[in-house]
């Protein structure tokens, strides 16, 4: 989602890493480099501006000084930075009203609002058993409002039906009316994509907002919008004062510039990203994770956590004297270790945490999938013990045998075996080098099968 | 617009069902300029039918005003010292042209400056434009789609690009140059992305040809067959939009090329990638996507009548130059123009 973001920074980060000392002429050097990462995010030019000024004061004050090393001090005041930048916390949807609550959905053409109307219709359906009411107000495209009509069937929501011929504040009244002799816990309106600078079509939406009073005015964006998101949003927030963001397209390769400068223009928090076409591709948007994935540190702080949750400590320390003693790393522990990862929530999720997994690339990431952790696992399955205590054992007959138990071919059983090999030569290293290098060799790990 | 075609003034009744295809060829659905200039009224905004350069200009305002208010404070004199090349830099920047592009720009610019031994701050706004006409004049080569019989028209984007939208535009643009043209549905993913392509047909006389569900290649195959039979001069195939990251819609938008060359080993003639001038250095990376995906043979740039700057052309003149074909300065049904880079230029900063 990030990921390009996350690497650029995390490229930018890491040079800073090698310096023992931070000087002033270093932070000028590497406040440029991140004014100019974040440039190309598109994140617009006050924020940066804003985000560069505050990292600097801060970095130059006594922060930097401490028990950390420089890198990693400086590393805290940029994600400090950053997640102040996109708000504290993440924030739900505001729905105490009295009902029904109106959800007034407002942004550019093309930004994603009929499909994430009926994203958030599911979601308030299946998470909050809520009874919505869909409908559309934009009478301009053509077969918009079909177009909410077959979502809503999708996602089995009641749909109000609206016409090209009526006006959208008639519309909106009518929807509303219906809602409250149904019953209906949430309203959502749908309404045509406009430019702020069409002073006709915004006039017609502030005339919509006025009739029916919502609750939530959400403004979606698109995640690839450049410098100008931040414009639009502060045009739209000043006709319609918006109380919530909704962010879409965030599976795209977009730098995600838009969620950091959005926020902060103007100060109102993203609520929701959108994440696919499909109507469950809704999530809630947390800024601290963004903050830190963006910085290339991954979500390395959720991931601690995770790891301190799941893993068995005894069993972590079992292998770690293992590994110190120099005794081989045998498929068993490569074996418990993928049973741990599954416990954190699969290989897609681990990565999608792991720092600069930016840098792995789109295809390598599409490739580690949980399919191919569940074949590795079938496969050391179908080894006895003493195989995958001894790995030198397996000949072409045993592998034979193998590929047949686990329903592979015998390639794959040779593939896993030199990725085993490889593990094997990175625990090594993990004996020597730490935590963190292990982390970055896990990632080359498991190349897809 | 140039070529003021005159044909048949009356459009053909819309067909929207592929079981047409069997019918004797169609009228050729051209419309006289009087009707292409009628046909504007209809859209929201009811301006008075203005020249080329004012459209585009009128469309561009907001660009220009964003940079030009910039600009004005850059040119208004004095030296050109450091702070100011600093300056010019944040502009371009904002304008969305890219970190690569801008930096190519301002070397251009500096090497312009000490070779002319230009002093004045009011003198770098000429030596910015020659930078920026010699970066995107490359990008500037107008669609010919003379030589093929009927011309097929490929169109790719991501979602909210304004695909459909644009399609319309394309078809009503070459019917006003007595073109008949067959729109494909090929957007069989997204809800009602069909009906919004057949009402669009039936409001404006183009025939369309959808199926009820199924495969996107499906119908571009029939709509090349249906169109061989008819006569049809340009047949254009609307895509469902997809994020290049979604490697299997990529696969299966390479299927839709593959199946189209299937029913005419000579096409697509044209592969277009529609781009939203709002996004940012994204674009950039849709166009390399695509481009490795389908071989992309040109861009329409669509909103740039909002408040979007399109500088991310520059990005792509830089990066991954591919002619820009049209640009789209408005939501009125001609308000899709092929694309001068002079004029964008100008447009830009004057």
């Amino acid at each position: 989602m990030f990921e390009n973001l996350s690497g650029r920074l995390g490229g930018v980060v890491k040079s800073l890493r090698g310096n023992a000392r931070l000087t002033e002429a270093n932070i000028q050097d590497t406040l440029r480099e991140v004014r100019m990462a974040l440039l190309e995010a598109d994140v617009a030019l006050p924020v940066v501006k804003q985000f560069i000024g505050d990292i600097k004061t801060r970095a130059l004050g006594q922060e930097v000084i401490g028990s950390l090393t420089p890198g990693q001090a400086f590393i805290g005041v940029v994600y400090e930075e950053l997640t102040k930048l996109m708000g504290a916390q993440n924030d739900a949807l505001n729905l105490a009203a009295v009902p029904p609550a109106v959800v007034l959905m407002a942004g550019l053409q093309g930004a994603g609002k009929t499909t994430t109307s009926g994203k958030l219709a599911k979601r308030l359906k299946e998470e909050q058993k809520k009874k919505v009411l869909l409908v559309s107000a934009d009478v301009y495209r053509p077969a918009a409002i079909e177009q909410l009509k077959t979502v809503a069937a999708q996602i089995e929501v009641e749909w109000f039906p609206s016409d090209v011929s009526q006006k959208p504040v008639d519309i909106a009244l009518a929807a509303l009316d219906y809602a409250k002799r149904h019953f209906h816990d949430v309203l959502i309106v749908d309404t045509a994509g406009r430019l702020a600078i069409d002073e006709a079509m915004m006039a017609e939406i502030k005339a919509v907002h006025a009739a029916i009073k919502p609750i939530e005015t959400l403004f979606v964006v698109d995640a690839m919008q450049g410098q100008d998101a931040v414009n639009t949003a502060q045009a739209f927030n000043e006709a319609l004062s918006l109380t919530g963001v909704i962010l879409t397209k965030m599976d795209g390769d977009a730098r995600g510039g838009a969620a950091l400068s959005v926020r902060n223009v103007t100060g109102k928090p993203i609520k929701f990203i959108g994440v696919g076409e499909k109507l469950s591709g809704i999530e809630p948007f947390h800024p601290d994770r963004m903050a830190s994935r963006i910085l290339g540190m991954g979500d390395v702080l959720s991931l601690i956590e995770d790891v301190q949750k799941t893993v068995d400590e005894a069993e972590a320390l079992k292998m770690m004297k293992k590994v110190k003693s120099g005794k081989g790393f045998d498929l068993e522990d490569f074996k418990s270790q993928i049973g741990q990862m599954k416990k954190m929530g699969g290989m897609s999720a681990l990565l999608d945490k792991l720092p600069g997994a930016g840098q792995l690339g789109e295809i390598a990431n599409n490739q580690v999938t949980d399919k191919a952790v569940a074949r590795i696992e079938g496969i050391i399955n179908s080894m006895t013990p003493a195989e995958r205590r001894k790995p030198e054992l397996l000949k072409a007959s045993r592998k034979r045998r193998i590929a047949t138990g686990a329903g592979v071919s015998v390639q794959e059983v040779n593939r896993l075996l030199k990725q085993f090999e490889e593990t094997q030569k990175m625990m090594k290293q993990f004996s020597k080098g730490g935590m963190m290098k292990m982390m970055r060799g896990l990632k080359g790990m498991m190349p897809g099968m | 617009m140039f070529s003021f075609f005159k044909s048949k003034s009356t459009p053909p009744p819309v067909e929207p069902a592929s079981e047409q295809a069997a019918l004797p060829v169609a009228q050729v659905t051209a419309t006289e300029p009087a009707q292409v200039s009628a046909s504007a009224p209809a859209q929201p905004q009811d301006k008075p039918r203005a020249s080329w350069a004012d459209r585009l200009k009128a469309g561009l305002a907001k660009t220009r005003n964003a940079l030009g208010k910039n600009l004005a404070s850059l040119f208004g004199g004095g030296q050109i010292d450091e702070e100011l090349y600093e300056e010019l830099e944040t502009v371009l920047i904002t304008a969305d042209m890219g970190v690569d592009a801008t930096h190519h720009l301002l070397k251009d610019v500096r090497d312009r400056v000490s070779l002319k031994g230009l002093k004045d701050a009011t003198e770098l706004k000429g030596a910015l434009k020659e930078s920026l006409t010699g970066l995107i004049g490359p990008l500037e080569a107008p669609l010919d789609i003379k030589g093929h019989k009927p011309f097929i028209l490929m169109v790719a984007g991501v979602n909210g690009a304004g695909k459909t939208t644009s399609i319309g535009k394309l078809a009503k643009y070459f019917q006003s140059q007595g073109k008949s043209v067959l729109l494909a549905a090929g957007d069989t993913f997204r809800a009602a992305a069909r009906e919004q392509l057949v009402v669009w047909g039936e409001r404006n006389g183009v025939q369309v040809i959808a199926q009820e569900s199924g495969d996107a290649a499906a119908v571009a195959f029939d709509a090349v067959n249906a169109a061989k039979a008819r006569g049809i001069d340009v047949i254009i195939v609307d895509t469902a939009g997809r994020l290049p990251t979604q490697l299997h819609l990529m696969e299966e938008i390479k299927k839709v090329k593959r199946v189209v060359q299937k029913a005419d080993e000579t096409g697509p003639h044209e592969v277009l990638l529609v781009l939203d001038a709002n996004n940012g250095q994204n674009a950039l990376n849709q166009v390399k996507a695509f481009d490795d995906a389908l071989g992309l043979t040109g861009l329409v740039l669509t909103k740039l009548d909002g408040t979007a700057k399109g500088g991310v052309i520059a990005a792509i003149a830089k990066q991954r130059p591919v002619p820009v074909r049209f640009i789209g300065v408005g939501e009125g049904i001609d308000d899709l123009r092929p694309f001068t880079a002079t004029d964008y230029v100008d447009a830009l900063f004057d």
